[in-house]
């Protein structure tokens, strides 16, 4: 493709869209509408995601010993804590260092100063690699002889994983739903410009242009309609994102959430934004004028 | 050269349009192809267009073979054919500039090229000083002389005029025909296809007539026998 018929076919594309007013407006507007739940519902999946790491990596189960074991009878059991499926670490507290943590964690209490360290047990201390297993981990650490008590937060767990799940399926589903919407949108209207200039096509094909040179136009129409769909919605999702997250981060019942910064998200959104409105634009122009390059 | 051997065309819906015709044009003929309505003339012209392909027989277009053509030389084919149809076939949202640079754009001809040639074609049907204007603002027959021009600017072996005085007026037609003959003088093979008798043997051309899909006359100088539409 020359460069003369580069200028030639982005012009035309251009034309095209302008030439059709409403249902360009009509295809942006689904494009961004899709693009802007689809972006917004992944980026719920990706926080939650987020939570989830940090929760694995902050969250830990404490296993208590039983009191009657010494203390080198406790530490022995700390091989079989650590041989448990999903366990990654299992670090032995004593009780004397459970007293100094806990005391460390109400330094202005007086009340908790100078406890006697036989009212708190042996623990162990364990992080786990899938937070989704925590139940099962517990269970088996449970079953381990002179272990006597496991205490997991798994309710929190739990629901940061249904979050997850929730936002991941409604996520995929929405972007099968509306990308097939976006595309058959796209596709119609093209299908109007090609219906426009049916007797232009019906005239390059009768003087032997080659289906390229027919096509190319509409794809450029297409790819322009999603790169314009995908900049509004890319623009349009930064500002909802930083106003939710300013919104959380102000609210005093969500501190608990630590919505990542959209400065760290706005390259892979900005190019899945861009990739998927091009995907959009070009599928549906190349599947409108298809039957126009039957020859 | 075009040569149709034992060309047969029956249509999905069993109509039957051409009933084995032979016909060989040589290049710079210039061809009368005459015939009442429903006689298979369409036929022939969307044979030669590659626009279909017969069901019994042979065509070569200009070296290339109509016959399982690919879809990759239909294009190269086309290429070598003009056509010039009844109703102009502009498209009004352009100029008479662009609806030819349109054409030559389409088949991967330079700018360059472009600003080189049309100007030459344009002067050649007497439209040089109508480049800038758009086809609602010109008259039938100069409408006609722009897809004519159209048709030559990609400079092909064949004109082919389906019925191109139709809808111009005697002085005009005449005006159109003089034009067209200049054209083959210059080298190119036409064929023109027409229902006026007046117009046909005023050029003492080589005329084919045909009926119900069959070539009636292969004849030089007039039209032969066979019933012509519109006329006793």
């Amino acid at each position: 493709m020359g460069r003369h018929n580069f200028r030639y076919f982005f012009h035309e594309g251009l034309t095209n869209m302008f030439s059709h007013g409403f249902m360009t407006f009509a295809a942006i507007g689904v494009t961004v509408a899709c693009l802007l739940i689809m972006g917004t519902f992944t980026l719920v999946a990706v926080n939650a995601n987020a939570l989830l790491k940090e929760l694995e990596q902050q969250n830990e189960i404490l296993a208590y010993v039983d009191e009657t074991y010494t203390e080198d009878q406790a530490q022995a059991l700390q091989s079989q804590i650590q041989a448990a499926t999903n366990v990654t670490s299992a670090t032995y507290i004593s009780k004397e260092q459970a007293m100094k943590d806990f005391e460390a964690q109400y330094p202005q209490e007086s009340l908790f100063q100078d406890l006697d360290p036989t009212i708190f047990r042996d623990r162990f201390a364990i992080h786990i690699s899938d937070l989704a297993q925590t139940e099962a981990t517990v269970q088996a650490v449970e079953k381990i002889p002179g272990i006597v008590k496991v205490n997991a937060y798994e309710e929190i767990s739990n629901g940061f994983i249904t979050v997850r799940n929730v936002a991941t399926v409604v996520c995929v589903t929405l972007i099968v739903v509306l990308f097939l919407v976006s595309v058959f949108i796209i596709s119609n209207t093209i299908k109007l410009t090609t219906f426009d200039r049916r007797e232009e096509i019906a005239i390059m094909r009768m003087v032997g242009a080659n289906n390229g040179f027919i096509r190319w136009p509409f794809v450029y129409e297409g790819f322009l309609l999603g790169l314009t769909g995908s900049v509004i919605a890319f623009g349009l999702q930064w500002a909802l994102y930083s106003a939710v997250s300013k919104g959380i981060a102000n609210s005093d019942s969500l501190q608990l959430f630590h919505v990542i910064e959209f400065q760290q998200l706005w390259e892979p959104v900005a190019a899945t934004f861009l990739g998927a409105g091009i995907v959009i634009g070009v599928g549906g122009s190349l599947s409108a004028i298809r039957k126009f390059l039957q020859v | 050269m075009i040569r149709l051997k034992d060309v047969e065309m029956e249509y999905d819906n069993g109509t039957k349009a051409i009933r084995g015709i032979n016909l060989t044009i040589e290049d710079g003929e210039f061809v009368f192809l005459v015939g009442p309505s429903g006689s298979g003339k369409s036929t022939i012209i969307k044979l030669l267009t590659g626009e279909i392909e017969p069901t019994v027989g042979r065509i070569m277009i200009n070296g290339f073979s109509a016959n399982n053509i690919s879809e990759r030389q239909i294009p190269l084919m086309r290429r070598t054919i003009g056509v010039i149809f009844q109703d102009f076939r502009l498209i009004e949202k352009k100029t008479v500039y662009d609806n030819l640079a349109f054409v030559m754009r389409a088949v991967g001809v330079g700018p360059k090229e472009i600003h080189k040639r049309i100007p030459y074609v344009l002067q050649l049907v007497g439209l040089l000083d109508k480049s800038g204007r758009h086809p609602t603002e010109l008259s039938g027959g100069e409408q006609q002389r722009v897809a004519i021009a159209r048709a030559l600017v990609n400079n092909p072996s064949t004109i082919i005029a389906d019925e191109p005085t139709g809808n111009l007026d005697p002085d005009r037609s005449l005006e159109l025909m003089n034009l067209l003959v200049k054209i083959n003088k210059l080298g190119t093979t036409v064929v023109v296809v027409t229902h006026e008798k007046d117009l046909v043997d005023r050029f003492g051309k080589r005329v084919v007539t045909i009926d119900s899909g069959h070539v009636i006359n292969d004849s030089v100088g007039g039209y032969v026998g066979g019933r012509i539409h519109g006329q006793a």
